[in-house]
């Protein structure tokens, strides 16, 4: 039994981790998503969701169970199997990758050298989870909205690549502790600064890989209904909604590491620095990424959407070359030793 | 070393977990009536017309080809990024003459026409 207990210990204290990491992270996307209706809402001076609960609070969780008790239709003639798997596909990277996700300095899972390199892996097995649900569906509007967002994902995660590329020139590691500590000093240390260009690249193409307004074209209601996933119902459907959000929430949470200084206080290095030296790192994270995922859904409410011919311009025309200049710049900055950053 | 990458493992499949108990879970909370007007593509309405497995846009497969092109370049250039603070001028000066390279094929890609859509 004592044997059994110490094969079965660190397992059973990984899994308790990794609970206390997706527990929030699944309540961030349920209430995202009320967040996303009640901003868009008051944007439009509307009041949004609230009528579930006291102001609407439980509102996510009435969609969740009413999407439990609808029915998953599986159209004829689809590939009954490859239908299935799609959801999951595009669910499991997009919670796996929180596995190497730095909360604080010492508050990390899998605190792994190579934990960027594995982001970008996992993240890009997204695509697959896409191309799958459109090709299985045997559905138009499902192949092209899948064929469109594969060639949009997949040319925007050339420019979000460069742009990290950048990052790892700035930080001079792959392991994300690394880069965040390299941004010590004070606000004007941080990446977003000598990097500024792939910052704005980055996140933008974080809101195209994401297939979020104004790039929301795959699933375009005014011309292919809901693209790859319209033939998806009920918690088949959920699961596809749930790794949307779950990709934006790790998408502005890694912007918010590389280049805003991640748990870094925004007052280090000024005079009033021991005021807020009280508050934990992790809350400033959070802050950050609360910045970004509240852009998310600013843009939405703002921005009409892009052409898809405007959009591949954009991608392959606009953000690799302007990535490709800021490397050679990014280097030089770090070759020539140019301070405050890189002495 | 290794023992990193045991919480990474977990972590995978539970992401899986989560993907699959859902479903499940929708298969046996919700109702089951099919019928065959529920079970045709969806096409606003009408028939489907013909086979939803059609002929595509060419560019779509460009697209893929020049990505993994640009993506070998990016997986080039990550290890140099890292160890750049070390290698120094010379190193620098190197990764200019193959981005000076890559430059140029774009620069052809660009002006064939491989990038347009319209």
């Amino acid at each position: 039994m004592a044997e059994f207990w110490e094969f079965i210990r660190e397992p059973f204290f990984i899994t308790l981790w990794i609970v206390a990491i997706l527990v929030p992270l699944l309540l961030g996307v349920a209430y995202l998503t009320y967040a996303e209706r009640k901003i868009i809402g008051y944007m439009q001076v509307r009041i949004g969701p609230n009528r579930v609960g006291p102001r609407g609070w439980l509102q996510p969780i009435a969609d969740a169970l009413k999407l439990l008790m609808k029915e998953i239709i599986v159209p004829q003639n689809s590939n009954r199997f490859l239908f299935l798997i799609a959801p999951m596909i595009s669910i499991a990277p997009a919670l796996a990758a929180w596995a190497v996700m730095p909360f604080t300095d010492r508050l990390v899972l899998a605190n792994i050298d190579a934990s960027l390199l594995y982001i970008l892996a996992l993240t890009s097995m997204g695509v697959y989870g896409v191309i799958i649900a459109g090709w299985a569906s045997n559905s138009k509007y499902a192949f092209l909205g899948a064929m469109r967002s594969a060639a949009q994902i997949v040319a925007y995660e050339i420019a979000m690549g460069f742009a990290l590329v950048g990052v790892l020139i700035a930080g001079g590691s792959l392991n994300l502790v690394d880069i965040v500590q390299a941004q010590q000093g004070s606000l004007v240390h941080w990446f977003w600064l000598p990097l500024f260009p792939l910052f704005l690249v980055y996140f933008i193409s974080g809101v195209a890989e994401t297939n979020r307004a104004p790039f929301d074209v795959a699933e375009g209601e005014s011309e292919i209904v809901a693209g790859f996933h319209v033939e998806y119902s009920g918690m088949a459907f959920a699961v596809f909604f749930l790794a949307e959000y779950a990709n934006m929430i790790l998408i502005a949470a890694l912007a918010a590491l590389m280049f805003l200084g991640g748990w870094l206080s925004p007052f280090e290095g000024t005079w009033f620095e021991s005021w807020f030296a009280w508050v934990p790192g992790i809350f400033w994270l959070l802050v950050k990424t609360s910045l970004f995922l509240f852009c998310f859904l600013w843009f939405r409410a703002t921005f009409p959407r892009y052409r898809y011919d405007q959009i591949m311009r954009l991608g392959w025309k606009v953000f690799i070359p302007i990535t490709i200049v800021w490397i050679v710049v990014a280097g030089g900055l770090v070759v020539g030793e140019v301070g405050p950053w890189f002495n | 070393m290794l023992e990193n990458y045991l919480p990474i493992m977990i972590f995978i499949a539970i992401g899986i977990a989560i993907g699959v108990l859902p479903v499940l879970a929708g298969f046996v909370l919700g109702p089951r009536k099919p019928d065959s007007e529920k079970l045709s593509p969806y096409e606003c309405g009408f028939e489907a017309f013909e086979d939803s497995r059609m002929r595509f846009d060419v560019r779509y497969y460009l697209v893929a080809i020049l990505f993994i092109i640009f993506d070998l370049e990016i997986a080039f250039l990550f290890p140099w990024a890292i160890v750049l603070d070390s290698i120094g001028m010379f190193g620098f000066i190197a990764m200019m003459i193959f981005l000076g390279i890559l430059v140029i094929g774009f620069i052809y890609e660009w002006k064939k026409g491989a990038l347009e859509w319209e």
